[in-house]
C-alpha cells in the first residue's frame, strides 16, 4: 500500500508500485480526466502536475511520486466552479473531440503559473509535447491568452 | 600546476610576441566586388556546394536559432570567452557579399578576412586547408546564392588577451600546418582503399569532425597526438573515434555508416546535443560520402579490443545481439538477476518509499526504464540494451544525465527511437541514484565523478535554454 497525495488528498493505493500513475487515477481514484492517448508519453493527453511540473501520467511509474503532490485537472476546479484555465478554454471553444484538452489545459496551468505573462512563442513551445488532431489549436491559443487576463482577474479579486 | 602556469604563460608571452611579429607582416584587404548575380553561378556548381555545406555543418554555426539561414549571431563558447558566428549569406553590408573568390577561398585556407583582419580559430580553418580548390568554389557559388540577410552579429566577448585579433597569428604559427593544395596530409595516409581516401578527405577537411572529438589543449587547438581521443562539447560528451572508443560492440564501417545515416544504431544508441545536427545535414550527402566518412572513422577506431572481442563472440552472428535473451544472461547474467531481484523485492513491498528498496537506483530502473529497456522489441521501437549504450559505457555522465532528464524528443523529419524525459518528475537525488545504478550494473566500471554537477549544470542550461542567455536578448 502507497499514500499518494492526489489533488491535496491522501489516498491509499493498493497497487504494484511500477503501475503507471494514470492507471491509478483513471482505474483506481476514478478521475477521468486525464486520457490515455500513446502510452508513451509523446502525445500529451495524459498530463498532470506533479509539485506543480507537467508529467505524462502514462509513464510515471507511482513509485518516484512518495512525498509529491499530484494535481489533476480536476484538482483544478469543478463544472460549477471552473478554475480560470477551464473558463478560459470554455469561453473559447477550444475544444473539437476534446481529447486532448485535458492535458493542454495542465501543461497550460503549469506554465502559466510559473510565468504568467508568458507570450505567444513561449506558450506554443511549451505546448509543443501535445498533439491535437482536430486542428484547434488556434482556439487553444486564445484559450491560454484569456487565462492569462482571468487568471489575473481572479488575483486581484475581481473574477467571480 | 605550477608547471602548467609557467607553461600556459609561456605560450601566451610566445603567442603574444609571434602575433607582433606577423602583425606587422600582415594580411591585405582583398578588394570588395559587386554581389555577383545568382544566376552568374552554374547550378550543378550551387547543388554541389549545397552538399557539401551540409557536410561541413555551415548552418550549424552560421545559423542562430529561429534566425535564417547562414546569417550568424551564434555564441561559441569558449574557455577565452564568446565568440559569435559571423553572417555568411552573400548581403553586400553585414555578410560576405562583397567577398570574390580568392577571399572567400583565403578565409577558408589562413583565415583571414577579407579586410585582411584574422579570423578565430572558432571558425575551423585549420581543417578547411585540406578542402579542395574545386569544393572552394562549389561552396562559393552556394553560399553567393543563398538569399542575402542583414544581419550583425554580436560582438565577441573574449578576455585579454585573446580579445586582440592579432593574437591569432601566434596561434596560426603554432598550430596551422598549411598544406599544398589539394593533397592530403602525409600524417594520414591510408592504405589506398580509395572509400578511406574518400573519407579521410571529408572529415579530416570539411567536415572538421575532429574539432569537437578531439581534445584541445590549454590554448584551444586539437591536441597533438590525441587526434579523436574525445573531448566535451556544449556540455555533451564526444566520444573518442580512436583505439580509446569505450563501445562494447566494437564500431565496424557498416554500423557507423548505419548510425550516420539513421542517426542510430541497435548496438550503440542515438545521436543527441550536437550530434543530431551533424545526422541531420548528412542526409544530404550521398550514400558514398556517408560510406567513405564511416570507412575512414572505422579505421581510426582500428581493431576489436580483446575484451570488445569476448563480448562479441557471445552473440550469434546474424540475430540482433541486444535482444535474444540467452545472449543477454550469458553476457550480464548477474546484472539481471540482481536487476529482477530488486524489482521482485519491490514488488513484493508495494508502497514502500523509494528509499526502502535494497537500491534506489535500481528500483527507479525497474519501475520506470526496464519495461522499454529489458523489453522484447528491438530498437527503434523499444529502448537500446543498457548494457550496450554509449550514453552509460562512456567516460562522463554528461550524456546519460541530458537523456534522462530530457530523453529523446521525436524527429518530425525521420523515424527514429523516441524516449520520454523524467526531469520533470525525478528530483536530484533521484536521478543520481539512478545514474550510479546505471553506470555500475550496465557497466561493471568505476562510477564516474561529478554526477551531481552534471545534473546541476544540464538542470541549469535548460533554464537558460528556457529564458534566453543575456546576450541573446540584447542581440534581439
Amino acid at each position: 500500500m502507497m499514500i499518494l497525495n492526489v489533488n491535496d488528498q491522501p489516498h491509499n493505493v493498493e497497487a504494484d508500485s511500477r503501475t503507471p500513475l494514470l492507471y491509478v487515477l483513471r482505474d483506481d481514484l476514478k478521475l477521468n480526466a486525464a486520457k490515455f492517448g500513446c502510452g508513451l508519453g509523446q502525445c500529451g493527453a495524459c498530463t498532470v502536475l506533479v509539485d506543480g511540473k507537467p508529467v505524462f501520467s502514462c509513464v510515471t511509474p507511482i513509485a518516484l511520486l512518495a512525498g509529491k503532490k499530484v494535481t489533476t485537472l480536476e484538482g483544478l476546479g469543478t463544472a460549477q466552479e471552473p478554475a480560470p484555465i477551464q473558463r478560459a478554454f470554455m469561453e473559447e471553444q477550444a475544444a473539437q473531440c476534446g481529447y486532448c484538452i485535458p492535458g493542454m489545459m495542465m501543461r497550460a496551468q503549469a506554465l502559466l503559473q510559473a510565468n504568467p505573462q508568458a507570450n505567444d512563442t513561449e506558450i506554443r513551445k511549451t505546448l509543443e509535447p501535445h498533439l491535437c488532431r482536430c486542428g484547434t489549436h488556434m482556439r487553444i491559443l486564445r484559450a491560454i491568452h484569456r487565462a492569462q487576463v482571468l487568471m489575473k482577474t481572479a488575483r486581484t479579486g475581481d473574477a467571480r | 600546476m605550477w608547471a602548467k602556469i609557467v607553461a600556459v604563460v609561456a605560450c601566451l608571452l610566445l603567442a603574444l610576441c609571434a602575433g607582433l611579429f606577423v602583425f606587422a607582416a600582415r594580411h591585405p584587404a582583398i578588394a570588395p566586388i559587386a554581389r555577383p548575380a545568382a544566376g552568374s553561378f552554374d547550378t550543378a556548381l550551387v547543388k554541389r556546394g549545397a552538399v557539401l555545406a551540409a557536410i561541413g555543418d555551415c548552418a550549424t554555426c552560421h545559423t542562430a536559432p529561429g534566425g535564417a539561414a547562414f546569417a550568424g549571431g551564434v555564441g561559441v563558447v569558449t574557455p577565452f570567452g564568446t565568440i559569435f558566428s559571423t553572417n555568411i549569406s552573400p548581403d553586400a553590408e553585414t555578410g560576405i557579399g562583397g567577398w570574390s573568390e580568392a577571399a572567400f577561398e583565403r578565409a577558408m585556407r589562413q583565415g583571414v578576412r577579407r579586410d585582411g583582419a584574422l579570423l578565430y580559430p572558432a571558425f575551423p580553418y585549420d581543417h578547411f586547408t585540406l578542402v579542395s580548390d574545386d569544393d572552394n568554389r562549389a561552396l562559393y557559388a552556394f553560399l553567393m546564392t543563398r538569399p542575402a540577410v542583414r544581419n550583425v552579429a554580436p560582438a565577441n566577448d573574449l578576455r585579454f588577451p585573446f580579445n586582440h585579433r592579432a593574437v591569432v597569428a601566434g596561434w596560426n604559427l603554432l598550430f596551422l600546418r598549411t598544406r599544398p593544395r589539394s593533397e592530403p596530409r602525409s600524417d594520414t595516409a591510408t592504405s589506398g582503399d580509395p572509400s578511406v581516401a574518400r573519407g579521410r578527405y571529408l572529415v579530416e577537411g570539411l567536415g572538421h569532425c575532429a574539432a569537437c572529438h578531439t581534445p584541445r589543449n590549454v590554448l584551444g587547438a586539437e591536441k597533438s597526438g590525441a587526434g579523436f581521443g574525445g573531448a566535451t562539447i556544449d556540455g555533451w560528451t564526444a566520444y573518442a573515434l580512436n583505439t580509446r572508443s569505450t563501445a562494447v560492440v566494437p564500431w565496424t564501417a557498416d554500423a557507423l555508416y548505419q548510425y550516420l545515416r539513421n542517426g542510430f544504431e541497435a548496438q550503440h544508441g542515438t545521436a543527441r546535443g550536437p550530434m543530431l545536427d551533424v545526422i541531420a545535414n548528412l542526409r544530404a550527402a550521398p550514400d558514398d560520402d556517408v560510406r567513405a566518412i564511416a570507412d575512414y572513422v572505422a579505421a581510426q577506431i582500428g581493431k576489436p579490443t580483446r575484451r570488445s572481442e569476448q563480448i562479441q563472440l557471445t552473440e550469434r552472428a546474424g540475430q540482433p545481439p541486444a535482444r535474444q535473451e540467452a545472449d543477454l544472461q550469458a553476457q550480464r547474467g548477474s546484472l539481471i538477476a540482481a536487476t529482477s531481484a530488486d524489482s521482485q523485492a519491490y514488488r513484493g513491498a508495494p508502497g514502500a518509499a523509494l528509499d526502502g528498496a535494497a537500491d534506489e537506483g535500481a528500483a527507479i530502473y525497474a519501475a520506470a526504464c526496464a519495461d522499454c529497456h529489458q523489453g522484447p522489441r528491438a530498437m527503434p521501437y523499444g529502448g537500446i540494451d543498457l548494457g550496450l549504450s554509449s550514453a552509460i559505457t562512456g567516460p562522463t555522465a554528461d550524456n546519460l544525465v541530458h537523456i534522462v532528464l530530457h530523453g529523446i524528443p521525436a524527429d518530425g523529419a525521420t523515424r527514429g527511437p523516441i524516449m520520454p524525459g523524467f526531469g520533470d518528475v525525478l528530483d536530484d537525488n533521484q536521478v543520481g541514484a539512478l545514474v550510479r545504478y546505471l553506470r555500475a550494473a550496465f557497466t561493471g566500471k568505476q562510477t564516474w565523478t561529478g554526477i551531481d554537477n552534471a545534473i546541476h549544470a544540464v538542470r541549469s542550461a535548460q533554464h537558460t535554454a528556457a529564458v534566453g542567455s543575456p546576450e541573446r536578448q540584447a542581440g534581439q
